[in-house]
């Protein structure tokens, strides 16, 4: 059945976000490619996704505020800004490159 | 969705999409355009002159690496004519600035600039691990605030040179703004809109040339350059960023992504309306009279003269600690809607207050004190607006070990302080 297909994805982490992510840019996943409803999965499940199951920080809302992405934070979809690519809604493709980074560290 | 093309070329993919206007662009086009607006920026305010020495406030973070990198490149392109050398700041905080001094290290080998890294222990014989040691993690930054203000100033003067740049973007100089009207404090706004603070009479003059930069440009552009930065939080305020005019700035963003240079426009409009008087009179109450003669009255960029430049510059420090006041804020609000109404009571009753400090502090004397130190410290020789500049001020608290001494930049707070000064000064003669 189709719920069971992968699709590998790379996520990275930078500008300060990988240290919620136990330090760690560069994070190689598989993940379904259909959610629980069937849909295919789109970045925004990927997000929840992340804040679930990959990242070990309890501060949530450091990456996630009220639904959305942390405002401050850019995404970039195979390094296109992702609002050009229809941001949350976009669904993934195998191989996607999905760069989170963080504008609001200092240096 | 199919890719679009960049509005520019026409044809490679977009991937970038303007906050300021939407436009959608390829990378090389962005990165064109990004370079483009700032030697606009720099020719339009005429910020440097060739041969110009300047020194780049660099951290190793986004803002000080881009700056760096764009500088380069507009200086080898346009022929600026301008000697760009780093100059670091190493707060002397374990674990924190090691990592983005490395950075900076590396940045100064890409970018063939020289590098100065200037200690606190060398300036001030204190470490941020040691001043945390003696106060507590609590008002630390501002300690480490009023330290890295002077020792750019310092590192500058060091070198032999007049001018340095800081990596301040849109973003920061909307929140700056936002703050200083919310606050009501018009002296401060004035001055945090302009683009390069300090004149002919002080020795180090600051300039932001990414002032109209978004952050998320900023960041772009580092990230499609491949530039090599840091990004750290300091570990005794890891939670700074979380300001409420931050969040608020990038909530804007979000919803309409013009508001910031928005912000920064009407900041700036605001501040050509803010009366040159009142500027002089809230800015640097108590040297109103040696500031007029002294001073050649240009809008804000003036005011306290020396102290302007130092302070400006270290806008996000002082804003961090304003977060922390906003209680008081509210009281300041209060007053400033009864300037507005009755001026001249308003500004009587500040002076009537001061001299009321001053007379118990020193009788008539403050005033003509004040006209000596319009120069140096005392205690340092470091230029201060001051007898004694904040820095050393800090120190006798650090030297002393009271852990309770607070130096409030603030408006109404310069005074008790300038008093303190002023009272520690007397305890010197006397002894």
């Amino acid at each position: 059945m189709a719920a069971e297909e992968i699709i590998p994805v790379v996520v990275e982490f930078t500008g300060g976000l990988e240290m919620l992510f136990a330090d760690q840019r560069k994070h190689t996943l598989a993940v379904p490619a259909k959610d629980e409803e069937g849909k295919p999965v789109t970045v925004g499940w990927l997000v929840n996704y992340l804040c679930e199951k990959v990242m070990k920080d309890s501060r949530k809302e450091m990456f996630v505020l009220d639904g959305h992405v942390r405002p401050g934070i850019l995404v970039l979809i195979n390094d296109a800004d992702w609002e050009l690519e229809g941001e949350a809604s976009y669904a993934l493709q195998p191989k996607d490159n999905i760069l989170f980074v963080s504008t609001l560290h200092g240096g | 969705m199919s890719p679009a093309l960049c509005a520019m070329c026409r044809a490679s993919r977009a991937l970038i999409i303007r906050p300021k206007n939407h436009q959608k662009l390829c990378k090389a086009c962005f990165i064109a355009i990004f370079e483009a607006e700032i030697h606009h920026t720099i020719t339009s305010t005429n910020l440097f002159s060739p041969g110009d020495r300047i020194a780049i406030g660099a951290s190793g973070g986004k803002d000080s690496t881009v700056l760096a990198s764009v500088l380069k490149t507009l200086n080898e392109r346009y022929n600026y004519g301008l000697d760009l050398v780093l100059l670091s700041i190493d707060e002397g905080i374990k674990g924190y600035r090691d990592d983005s001094l490395e950075t900076v290290k590396r940045n100064a080998v890409q970018y063939g600039m020289p590098l100065k890294i200037v200690g606190y222990d060398e300036l001030y014989g204190w470490t941020m691990d040691q001043v945390v040691e003696t106060i507590g993690k609590k008002g630390n930054c501002t300690y480490c605030g009023v330290f890295r203000r002077q020792a750019l100033d310092r590192g500058a003067k060091m070198l032999g040179i007049k001018h340095v740049v800081t990596g301040h973007n849109a973003d920061d100089v909307a929140e700056t703004i936002l703050m200083n009207l919310l606050r009501g404090d018009l002296p401060r706004l004035a001055r945090s809109t302009n683009i390069i603070t300090g004149d002919e009479m002080s020795e180090v003059k600051r300039s932001k040339p990414l002032k109209y930069a978004y952050e998320k440009e900023i960041v772009l552009y580092a990230h499609h350059k491949k530039l090599d930065y840091f990004s750290t939080e300091c570990i005794y305020s890891p939670e700074a960023f979380r300001g409420s005019a931050r969040s608020l700035i990038k909530n804007l963003e979000r919803v309409r992504p013009s508001a910031i240079l928005d912000v920064v426009r009407s900041g700036e409009d605001m501040a050509r309306l803010v009366p040159e008087e009142v500027t002089g009179i809230s800015q640097c109450k108590s040297q109103k009279i040696s500031l007029s003669n002294a001073d050649g009255g240009d809008e804000g960029a003036g005011g306290c003269g020396s102290s302007n430049g130092r302070s400006s510059g270290g806008e996000m420090a002082e804003m961090e600690k304003k977060l922390q006041q906003d209680e008081e804020a509210a009281g300041r609000e209060v007053e400033i809607t009864s300037v507005s109404s009755h001026a001249n009571g308003q500004r009587h009753d500040r002076i009537g207050g001061k001299s009321h400090l001053r007379s118990r502090a020193q009788g008539d004397t403050g005033r003509k004190l004040l006209r000596q130190t319009l120069g140096t410290c005392k205690r340092c020789g470091y230029m201060s607006s001051q007898e004694i500049c904040k820095a050393c001020v800090l120190l006798d608290g650090l030297n002393k070990n009271r852990p309770k001494m607070e130096i409030e930049i603030d408006v109404e707070d310069e005074e008790s302080s300038t008093l303190r000064r002023r009272m520690e000064g007397i305890a010197l003669a006397a002894g």
